[in-house]
């Protein structure tokens, strides 16, 4: 396919795709002092409040452990703004629990929160999307973790409102980028974090991308999660590569409360493992 | 969903029920969907292969072409669509692969009542036609190699998307596709006045409409 016929962008990279991490090796004169020691050694995440906004969460799965709280979007007239509730802890998908699971494992101790944009009620919809991450935002989470998009363009300007506002009050929104090359939201504003998949069999390993739109390469490849049985499952795909950048910003604001999403991308950036002469 | 979006999707729904019963899948599409699934099948060295089809009036996924196990007895069974691994990549457009299923008591008597095959992996990636999910393409138990591959997702993408052109102007029920939070839409009834309303003449249609614009004054009013 070339540009014309997809009228896209070709130069722009949603994943590593065949290339090695050689390839995309980025030199750096930033200080030094930011390594991965300083960034997060010795963290846990504890304290650092992280919601998943996703299918929900099963709240008695071993390898999650502890939600301090679920919510889900409910609402009967599809002309008006679902409302949030408390819910039980429940996940019919079971890829928000996947996701809270790889959470789980990088940071231990964080506080886990789940928001339930898919499902039983008022899900599949870039409204219940927009009107899940609308309350994760004003809830002042540390970390939301999105490992959704909408395609739908008439939601793209209150969500790009909603990341910024997200940005400027320290909370760090980390997105899924789509798996296919198309345009969707909200991953593809500066003011989040966007994550795509590399095929390393690493969890530790991730890559800053040097061409846009997606930001950073995590791993998106027989990733170990939680099933809904408590046993693990091995998943595939850019959804599974988003919580791994979020169990890491867990771990750097549990070591460093009070970064902003600049300085946290920065460090996210300088730490990256094809980065070379930063950390 | 917005106010706008509800609006479309309703005028949307209209509009298609106004014209009649659409197109049914012809055995030349059908054929083709097969043909899909055999070679999704074929090159991932899979059990079997399927394309399901969401059906919108009742948030079911229907299985609509197979290939390998299975076979004989899928088309047409349905299951919820707010559940599982094809409900997922339906409601979100996404591909996954989910592996070592086998290991999982929940997931293989779920799929196993539905399919009577109990699969160790899937592959599954959305058909969509025009930037709407119309079903998943499902791939059961491919290949080892192609079980945690990126690639391999890529293209069983590119595969579903080749099914979802097959299908281009068939299924319009997607297109409408209702918030599953929101109530049932009673389409029918209100189709059924809008014939009414066009089989009269110009001044008695002037008169009725104005009688309708006064009636939604009304309980505009009322409802505030």
């Amino acid at each position: 396919m070339t540009a014309a016929t997809t009228g896209r962008d070709e130069t722009l990279t949603w994943k590593l795709g065949g290339r090695s991490p050689d390839e995309i090796a980025i030199n750096t004169t930033v200080d030094q002092r930011i390594t991965r020691d300083w960034a997060w050694a010795g963290a846990t995440g504890e304290s650092v409040r992280v919601c998943v906004v996703d299918s929900g969460v099963q709240g008695d799965n071993p390898l999650v452990g502890p939600i301090q709280g679920s919510y889900a979007l409910a609402g009967e007239d599809p002309g008006s703004e679902p409302t949030v509730v408390e819910t039980e802890a429940e996940d019919a998908y079971g890829h928000g629990t996947a996701c809270a699971s790889i959470i789980r494992r990088i940071a231990p101790q964080c506080k886990l929160y789940s928001m339930r944009v898919l499902g039983k009620v008022g899900g599949g919809t870039g409204a219940a999307l927009l009107a899940g991450l609308r309350w994760a935002v004003e809830q002042r989470f540390d970390v939301i973790n999105l490992s959704l998009s909408t395609t739908r363009p008439q939601f793209d300007r209150e969500l790009r409102a909603l990341a910024d506002q997200a940005y400027f009050q320290n909370t760090i929104m980390v997105a899924s980028a789509h798996n296919t090359p198309v345009e969707s939201f909200p991953w593809r504003y500066s003011s989040v974090i966007s994550v795509g998949s590399h095929s390393q069999n690493d969890s530790d390993f991730v890559l800053a991308n040097t061409r846009p739109p997606v930001e950073f390469f995590a791993r998106g490849s027989a990733v170990p999660v939680a099933g809904l049985d408590g046993k693990p499952t091995r998943n595939t795909g850019n959804s599974f590569a988003t919580p791994h950048i979020t169990g890491r910003c867990a771990l750097i604001l549990g070591k460093h409360p009070g970064l902003t999403p600049f300085q946290l991308k920065t460090i996210l950036y300088l730490t990256s493992d094809n980065v070379r002469g930063g950390a | 969903m917005t106010r706008d979006d509800s609006t479309a999707l309703m005028a949307a729904a209209v509009a298609a029920a106004l014209a009649g019963p659409g197109p049914e899948l012809s055995a030349a599409r059908r054929e083709l969907l097969v043909s899909i699934v055999s070679v999704a099948r074929a090159v991932f060295g899979a059990a079997a292969g399927s394309i399901l089809l969401i059906d919108e009036r009742t948030g079911e996924l229907v299985f609509e072409a197979t290939a390998g196990e299975g076979e004989e007895h899928l088309v047409g069974n349905r299951f919820p669509s707010d559940q599982g691994i094809a409900g997922w990549v339906a409601a979100t457009g996404e591909a996954m692969i989910v592996d070592d299923l086998a290991a999982s008591a929940v997931f293989a008597r779920d799929v196993a009542e539905r399919t009577r095959y109990v699969p160790d992996s899937i592959m599954a990636a959305p058909v969509t036609c025009a930037g709407v999910v119309l079903g998943v393409l499902e791939v059961l138990d491919p290949a080892p190699q192609s079980r945690s591959s990126l690639g391999d997702l890529d293209l069983l993408t590119l595969l579903a998307g080749q099914a979802g052109i097959a299908l281009r102007g068939v299924a319009r029920d997607a297109v409408v596709r209702p918030d599953p939070g929101g109530p049932e839409p009673d389409y029918e009834r209100l189709v059924d006045l809008i014939r009414l309303y066009l089989g009269w003449d110009r001044p008695r249609q002037a008169a009725g409409f104005r009688l309708l614009e006064t009636l939604g004054s009304v309980l505009s009013a009322a409802g505030q």
